[in-house]
């Protein structure tokens, strides 16, 4: 959906900036001064605080993003998108306002309007929860105090108005929005054309083959590569652009379902189309040859392609364009030309016919390969065909479930399963499961079973489930004909034998030697959102687009409805929804850890006077450029936010006691309230991050025998959790039953399996609190780094992690330390704000979502606060140097974490905390395993803090951290990465 | 124009080699029994003559060397298939030397060697069983994963499984083509649970023929021009039952061979020859 505007946006982007910069810089000083409720004022105070430039910060998020997992990176391309469709929006409006110059008022009106939106969203936020009635009314609870806060907050965000906008925009661009894609096709050319954006896929499938002049179509298909460089199907009975997402309407004509009797085709064009694929296939080693046969295929074809091979104008060199296979060698081609001019006489159709005899044989013939793991964790690749599924070791063909053997294939997150069929000799059904790189390459290899068993083994595809209300599960089917279909209709083509040319290979093996159009096209789009990014990380309010754009999948993640069938189902409706949902969203992530701390040391005056303190230094960072200095005391900071919001969201009165270790912190906002501060140790340029690396485990899936009796076990719940996902498709998991062809039509039912069903009550009842809640907590992570400044606060910030399940309304920070405090009000509070806001993301982020989406949702969080670093020893003692510093946070998050816990919340089995330190990385390991519903779950937390200078290569060793995470638990997935940073900006040293 | 895997059981060329002294005393064996040196080079002599003489097909003989007492098997040191020639590591660290002979031999006719050179990589060729359509290859303890990759390797148009073998030497100790889709198959536990994995395994339908003992077998199929199916078995004096299964094969031209000294170090049919289709280059 980014798409659509932002081809236009871009262009506007820059004028833009001009505009927006002098907008965001007055407004949150004016805010601030008018708040009088003293959550305004903080807001207002952030908004002041938001605004110095983050260009540091923001490219290091940017390049981190090279290191990051792929589906965590699709995330975050998306959000690079994002912004420019944003702005572009925006821009709009600020056209209609009159100038881009927004007055006060302006400011005001829309921060109603954003208000009113937000309570709207609200209200169905709320009604979405009243569905969901199992959850207990604990849990809701704080996410709607949560809710309010935010509204409160939103003022900080310039972003927010342009939510208004988008929704307007989308509406306007709902009428045909037309718009150019491009197919390669087989022979390498491209075939581009005009389509109504909201197109079916089956729309595009049928341009390509009337012009390809084709009618044996079903063996073809579409497809795009997703964020993740992923083939995907496109499914002919849905709409593009909801499959392709932000991807480029580019697409490749391809064979989807190899026959296994190319001579049992009718016509010679498709046989001709085959011929090109295979020779993809075989030049790129997809299909592996022997050289003898790859000497015979590449015969055939310049038979096909060149006709009788001629003495005088056939030299050694007029095959040398012709690339036959992989590693050509010029003794290959000297047999591919003796074997040619062993071919006289036959005709290309002949010719093409010989080649795909010969290609039929070959072992990968029609062979989709996956990678996976065996359930022993040994690299293993799953090969779905005509016949059913191979599972090979290397080159080695270890085992093959045949059709016939197979009665149920699903996948749960990233895991996939077969159900086998009894042999004579057993008594039980077994089930074998296979652990996919992520959940995405799960169902991936699940749709492509499903297919090819329809196409191949039924007579006719599986009726819908339409008449299914509640389901649960991906719905996806084959919709297309059988094998048996097409070719009962091909049999009945009755058109003499279309004309046709052969393109030479030669111009195939070109296009086949770089990346796929496709691919290359890709990179264009990251390049291009590259060039979007630079100005917006210069720019220092630029930074609120971005946080928005970062919050944007979050949002996403919100709507429950966002699976990827809902959508699809959903017309317009769904956009709508989804963006009031999104300004919920940011707001909840968006928090200043001055603003927090302050809070909760001071009432409220104390704050406003203290925001007006800061405001007059930031007044002077602004005229000075800064330079980037690092403050410890910020980083200890980023704890407090939560602490405030939390009492914001309770209603607790501001005014807490102070306590005793709090005072440093509050030297840390301001060096003037606290001299104390000067006495730190000067650390200068240090740049901390953090990343959370969370990583669930759930067992292999249970043993065969033991999945019946979950079946029953859970059938009871199941029906509860229908009603709970009421709208929403889930398609975090899904099974097919796979049926006999014997087996009429009528009688293949799709059943909701029980077991899935199971999985997904687990996954909501996963305590939704701590472990989620982290990442925004990570604030208080640079605690690690900074415990030399204050040993004695640590412990504070850090025990609540210990028992995360035991306790699931703490939202422990997740800082994993061992120190366990007693909950203080200081605890708590943090607490909350990771409660809530993992909450609000669990909520959001029922598995549904994982499958239709990239599992992961990212969340950002912006802190730039003014403090008064220590003294630099070149300076005297008398002066202190103003730090400013930015803390970021974001968040990547796997989806599958379900913020309701629904019944059971488990049983703590064991928690234990690891900590271990190097050069300039602390890593803070935290595991616990918990027992739900007769499975356990382990949830590693890893939590990491990178200290030093900028002289580090920071994301070097970002990515060397959850490098090491994923190594040492290679059978974990890791579901959610938050970088904290903390980068000093700017320094004043008068 | 000969296609992919046409062809299956044309044979133009058998490479043998002459039984060395040393086999009666050194040549390995699972049984510990006395052989009678005399006995297997009569045996030997039998069976050259027949390849020779009876099926017409070339046969290149190698010199015997006592060095390596198993030598005369050559089977374990080269696995031919079409034009290309994969010379293994033999798992017995003490016939790993066979192979130097034999890849001379094959280099020699004009075979495509492919060389497993891996240290850690083992396989006898008795453990690799080819069908015509694809590749099984037992996992014994002469034959590892490994092997089989490098196998696969060399043979990229064929799928290879895997097939674990369990009380027996190799593979083809219980089990061997007995035509065109064919497979025959010794009757012990073992045997027939290596046929149900080779069928799982399998994208093609394989008729079995069964036979009383798992020596039995191991047996030869050719298809040789002007004599149709042909088929070296088992001696009715060796095993009785199953001769009289083989007997039922009307379609073949039938062969008993003797090879009841020879099996007395584990040696069967098949281990004698590598057997080589030349005739149609291509």
């Amino acid at each position: 959906m980014t798409t659509e505007v932002s081809s236009d946006g871009e262009v506007k982007k820059d004028e833009e900036k001009t505009p927006e910069d002098q907008q965001q810089t007055h407004t949150p000083a004016e805010a601030a001064q008018e708040k009088s409720a003293s959550v305004e004022a903080e807001s207002g105070q952030e908004a002041c605080v938001s605004s110095p430039p983050a260009a540091g910060g923001q490219k290091k998020e940017k390049t981190i993003s090279r290191f990051l997992p792929p589906w965590l990176k699709r995330q975050k391309s998306q959000s690079q998108d994002k912004p420019s469709d944003q702005e572009s929006v925006e821009l709009k409006q600020e056209q209609t306002d009159g100038g881009g110059e927004q007055t006060e008022e302006k400011k005001r009106e829309e921060e109603a309007e954003e208000k009113k939106r937000e309570e709207e969203a609200e209200e169905k936020k709320r009604e979405e929860e009243a569905e969901e009635t199992s959850v207990g009314s604990a849990d809701t609870q704080p996410v709607r105090e949560e809710k309010e806060g935010e509204s409160e907050l939103k003022e900080e965000q310039a972003v927010i108005p342009h939510e208004a906008s988008v929704l307007s925009a989308l509406k306007l661009n709902k009428k045909m929005k037309m718009v150019v894609c491009h197919v390669t096709l087989l022979d390498g050319s491209l075939f581009s054309c005009e389509l109504e954006k909201r197109a079916k896929g089956q729309y595009l499938f049928f341009q390509v083959c009337e012009h390809l002049n084709l009618l044996e179509k079903d063996y073809f298909g579409l497809s795009f590569k997703d964020n993740a460089e992923q083939k995907c199907w496109l499914d002919p009975s849905k709409e593009i652009k909801r499959q392709i997402r932000n991807s480029q309407w580019q697409f490749t004509f391809s064979v989807k379902f190899y026959p296994l009797d190319p001579s049992q085709l009718t016509e010679d064009i498709t046989r001709y189309l085959l011929c090109l694929q295979l020779r993809q296939d075989i030049s790129s080693g997809r299909l592996p040859c022997s050289f003898v046969t790859h000497a015979l295929l590449g015969s055939y074809t310049l038979q096909a392609e060149l006709g009788d091979h001629d003495p005088d104008e056939h030299r050694l060199d007029y095959i040398s364009d012709f690339q036959f296979a992989p590693n050509q060698t010029k003794e290959l081609e000297e047999k591919v030309v003796e074997l040619h001019k062993s071919h006289r006489g036959m005709t290309p159709a002949q010719s093409d016919a010989q080649f795909l005899e010969n290609a039929k044989k070959l072992s990968m013939y029609g062979v989709d390969l996956h990678h996976a793991k065996d359930s022993d964790g040994v690299d293993i690749m799953l090969g779905v065909c005509a016949n059913g599924l191979l599972i090979y070791k290397d080159r080695l063909r270890i085992n093959r479930f045949a059709w016939p053997k197979i009665l149920k294939i699903s996948y749960k997150r990233s895991n996939f399963y077969i159900k086998i069929r009894p042999g004579e000799a057993e008594q039980f059904e077994s089930t074998v499961g296979f652990k996919l790189p992520n959940h995405r390459a799960a169902k991936r290899v699940w749709k492509v079973c499903v297919e090819h068993h329809t196409f191949f083994r039924l007579v006719s595809p599986e009726q819908s489930t339409k008449t299914k209300f509640l389901t649960l599960g991906s719905k996806f089917r084959y919709s297309g004909r059988t094998q048996a279909q097409t070719r009962q209709a091909s049999s009945l083509i009755d058109r003499p034998a279309p004309y046709f040319q052969r393109t030479s290979s030669k111009r195939l093996s070109r296009s086949l030697d770089g990346a796929p159009v496709v691919s290359v096209c890709d990179y264009s789009q990251a390049a291009g959102a590259g060039e979007n990014g630079p100005p917006l990380e210069l720019n220092s309010d630029s930074k609120s687009p971005q946080v928005e754009v970062v919050q944007e999948p979050d949002a996403d993640a919100a709507t429950s409805i966002s699976s990827e069938t809902a959508f699809e189902t959903d017309g317009a409706g769904a956009p709508e929804r989804k963006s009031k949902l999104r300004v919920q969203g940011e707001n909840i992530y968006v928090r200043h850890s001055n603003l927090m701390l302050e809070d909760l040391d001071k009432t409220q005056e104390d704050v406003l006077k203290h925001q007006a303190s800061i405001s007059e230094l930031k007044r002077s960072f602004m005229e000075a450029t800064p330079e980037p200095r690092p403050s410890q005391w910020d980083k200890r900071l980023t704890g407090s936010p939560a602490t405030t919001l939390r009492m914001q969201t309770q209603g607790v009165p501001q005014e807490t006691p102070p306590r005793p270790g709090m005072d440093s912190r509050d030297a840390s906002k301001s060096a003037e309230v606290k001299p104390e501060v000067n006495g730190q140790p000067e650390v200068v340029e240090v740049v901390e991050e953090t990343v959370v690396i969370e990583e669930i485990v759930k067992p292999r899936s249970p043993a065969p025998e033991a999945s019946v009796p979950m079946e029953t076990e859970c059938a009871a719940e199941v029906k509860e959790e229908r009603s709970l996902s009421s709208d929403s498709d889930s398609e975090e998991e899904a099974e097919y039953h796979a049926q006999p062809p014997c087996t009429s039509i009528s009688t293949q039912q799709i059943k909701e399996e029980p077991e899935e069903e199971q999985e997904a009550e687990h996954t909501q009842q996963a305590p939704p609190s701590e472990t989620e809640s982290q990442p925004i907590t990570e604030t208080a992570e640079p605690t690690l780094s900074a415990e030399e400044e204050k040993p004695a606060e640590l412990p504070e910030e850090e025990e609540h992690t210990d028992e995360p399940l035991a306790t699931p309304d703490e939202a422990p920070n997740g800082h994993a330390h061992h120190a366990e405090a007693p909950p203080t009000e200081e605890e708590e509070e943090p607490h909350i704000v990771n409660g809530s806001a993992s909450r609000v993301e669990a909520e959001h982020l029922p598995q549904v979502i994982c499958c239709s989406e990239p599992p992961v949702v990212k969340t950002e969080m912006v802190t730039i606060s003014d403090t008064f670093a220590a003294q630099k020893t070149e300076i005297s003692t008398k002066e202190v140097p103003i730090v400013h510093t930015e803390t970021k946070t974001i968040t990547y998050e796997a989806a599958q974490l379900d913020g309701h816990g629904e019944g059971e919340p488990g049983v703590l089995m064991t928690a234990q905390t690891i900590t271990s330190e190097s050069l300039c990385t602390t890593t803070t390991t935290h595991i616990t395993k918990t027992l739900k519903g007769g499975l356990s779950e382990t949830r590693i937390e890893k939590r990491i803090v990178i200290t030093g200078d900028s002289d580090i290569d920071h994301d070097q060793a970002l990515a060397q951290a959850i490098k090491e995470a994923k190594e040492q638990h290679p059978d974990m997935s890791v579901t959610r990465v938050v970088v904290h940073k903390e980068t000093e900006l700017a320094e004043d040293e008068d | 124009m000969a296609g992919l895997m046409s062809g299956f059981g044309c044979f133009t060329h058998a490479v043998v080699r002459a039984v060395p002294e040393s086999l009666a005393r050194d040549a390995l064996r699972s049984g510990g029994l006395e052989v009678d040196l005399l006995k297997v080079q009569k045996e030997y002599e039998e069976y050259v003559s027949v390849l020779k003489h009876r099926l017409g097909l070339e046969v290149l003989e190698l010199p015997a060397d006592d060095a390596l007492p198993d030598c005369v098997f050559v089977e374990d040191a080269a696995v031919v298939c079409g034009d290309t020639a994969l010379v293994p590591r033999p798992g017995a660290p003490s016939r790993r030397r066979e192979t130097e002979a034999v890849k001379a031999a094959l280099t020699q006719l004009g075979l495509n060697i492919v060389e497993m050179s891996d240290e850690s990589a083992t396989l006898d060729g008795g453990d690799v069983l080819f069908t015509g359509r694809e590749f099984f290859v037992g996992l014994s303890k002469r034959t590892n994963q490994r092997g089989a990759e490098i196998l696969a390797d060399a043979f990229k148009d064929y799928a290879v499984s895997t097939v674990p073998v369990r009380d027996a030497l190799h593979l083809k100790s219980f089990c061997s083509m007995a035509g065109p889709g064919l497979i025959a198959i010794g009757s012990s536990e073992a045997a027939q649970k290596a046929l149900k994995i080779m069928q799982q395994m399998s994208d093609h339908r394989y008729d079995k023929l069964t036979l009383p003992d798992d020596s039995a077998a191991n047996c030869i199929y050719m298809n040789l021009p002007g004599k149709g199916d042909v088929l070296l078995h088992c001696t009715p004096e060796e095993f009785p039952e199953s001769a009289k299964v083989f007997e039922k094969l009307k379609d073949h031209m039938l062969i008993p061979v003797t090879n009841q000294e020879k099996a007395k170090v584990d040696g069967g049919l098949t281990c004698c020859s590598v057997l080589i289709n030349m005739k149609k280059k291509i």
